[in-house]
């Protein structure tokens, strides 16, 4: 089975692990280091990410967690997890840990007055989406080789760059599972791409 | 079709908070302390629940001008309390796109019999409770957070401790129950009917659940972890203590985490003075805030 871990320092960790568990994956809440060992993915969840960055510098985490994805490890990031994995964020001189090929703007549709729910469709996972958007923000512009899966209002709201997959909004507030199914087909792709690749030395 | 205001989105504001610390701040310079500390949002206050209790008379709803400044100080979101019953000090927060709004028993209520209509708000509210019918009740009334009570501005913990185990005592039993046995239990607590088969249904309460009042050290905070809470606020410990941008620090990891010792023997070390405390027993009835509200 495989192993998800979701980043549980602070935010919607709780139901990020539910919906791990109800796609028939094991969930893992990562609070150190110790708790990326043996890993086949990893979720950033939605939170605040100033408060998530503090404690992540603090629990020495960020390098590690930048070491694992970029040897492969799968992350998805929702909300504040997109903002943790954006290469570049609107405003701040440096990124968190600047993964993604994507610029990203913080709280860009207001306050928490503005935020709302809508239902989206999104290329190669379906329509109808409930996406809830609590003091969202967005993707501004990616990279060449991102592929932008929803939009909404024309601003990007999910995307995906190779083994990277970031959205604007929570579904893991909502009973739909199909994102999260999208991203462990991901990361059964990128296992089969790394098991490929060790098989051809 | 985009819908703002929803119960979920309302709900899911104080679920992004969860394992996190709300601090209570006067002006801008403290907000960015808070920040930086990691704190998850900010309590825009003209005092302090300890300056309030020696200032005495009528506490209200912060100057206007002061949550301007501290919302325009930080990206975090910004929270302030309108009085219990005060419908205009509700709406003006609301107008100004204050985050959340507090409830509050610390500031003196408005109205002694009723509680705002928070379902008919499109920003969230946070209410206080001390056991689980004060805590249907706001549910009912359309509170997407709560707290349980302590009593504020004292550093003691005590009142925190009694009602986070009060109330999570009752949820467990609710869930335990059998259905038929639901309508009485409301009728008992006090309780809307539909807030305890929601209980039952999904196991605990149907809303994030913070700890407030009187935590004045880490271990204070990882304390009200333990017992359940979601969260912690805390009122006069970080602004009155020595060192409050060391203090902030360790409260937010404390609470991060609550179940390593070691770690929070390590942070509390040298924090200097916490603010001073106050034995509940001192306060006159007419100086206890958690009675507040019905």
């Amino acid at each position: 089975m495989l192993k998800i871990g979701v980043l549980a320092l602070q935010g919607s960790v709780r139901e990020h692990i539910q919906q791990i568990q109800k796609v028939g994956c094991v969930a893992v809440a990562v609070k150190s280091t110790e708790d990326l060992k043996g890993l086949n993915g990893l979720i950033l969840p939605g939170g605040e990410s100033t408060a998530i960055r503090k404690l992540l510098d603090q629990n020495n985490l960020l390098e590690p967690i930048r070491t694992l994805a970029k040897e492969g490890m799968p992350v998805f990031g929702t909300c504040a997890g997109l903002i943790l994995l954006a290469g570049k964020v609107v405003g701040c001189e440096s990124p968190h840990l600047g993964l993604m090929d994507v610029v990203v703007e913080r709280n860009s549709y207001g306050r928490q007055v503005d935020s709302f729910e809508v239902e989206l469709s999104i290329k190669n996972i379906g329509r109808n989406i409930p996406a809830v958007f609590i003091r969202a923000p967005h993707i501004v512009s990616v990279g060449q080789n991102v592929e932008i899966l929803a939009t909404f209002d024309n601003r990007i709201v999910l995307a995906r760059d190779r083994h990277f997959l970031g959205c604007s909004f929570h579904p893991e507030l909502t009973e739909d599972v199909r994102i999260i199914k999208y991203f462990v087909d991901m990361i059964q792709q990128f296992n089969h791409t790394s098991l490929a690749k060790l098989d051809g030395i | 079709m985009k819908l703002v205001g929803t119960e979920r989105v309302k709900r899911g504001m104080a679920e992004m908070q969860k394992g996190g610390v709300i601090m209570d701040v006067i002006n801008a310079e403290q907000a960015k302390i808070a920040e930086a500390a990691g704190a998850v949002a900010v309590m825009a206050l003209e005092r302090v629940p300890s300056d309030i209790r020696k200032a005495g008379g009528v506490a209200r709803m912060a100057d206007p001008r002061i949550v301007e400044e501290v919302m325009n100080a930080v990206t975090i979101p910004v929270m302030a309390k309108a009085r219990i019953g005060h419908i205009v000090e509700a709406r003006v927060l609301e107008a100004m796109g204050v985050d959340y709004i507090d409830e509050s028993e610390v500031l003196t209520p408005a109205d002694e019999e009723f509680h705002l209509l928070k379902s008919d708000y499109t920003v969230p509210f946070v209410c206080g409770c001390r056991d689980l019918g004060e805590a249907a009740r706001r549910i009912g009334e359309g509170a997407s957070m709560l707290r349980t009570k302590g009593e504020p501005g004292t550093g003691n913990i005590v009142e925190a401790v009694r009602h986070i185990r009060k109330v999570n005592a009752q949820v467990r039993r609710v869930v335990n129950m059998n259905s038929d046995e639901l309508m009485t239990e409301a009728k008992l607590l006090g309780a809307p009917y539909e807030v305890l088969v929601e209980i039952k249904k999904l196991g605990r309460l149907p809303v994030v659940n913070f700890a407030a009042g009187g935590v004045a050290t880490p271990a204070d905070a990882a304390l009200m972890m333990e017992l359940g809470a979601d969260g912690v606020f805390v009122g006069s410990g970080i602004f009155k203590s020595e060192n409050p941008e060391k203090f902030a620090r360790a409260i937010v990891e404390a609470t991060t985490h609550y179940k390593d010792y070691k770690l929070i023997a390590e942070i509390s070390k040298e924090l200097g003075t916490p603010m001073k405390g106050i034995d509940i027993a001192e306060l006159h009835d007419s100086e206890r805030m958690q009675e507040r509200g019905w």
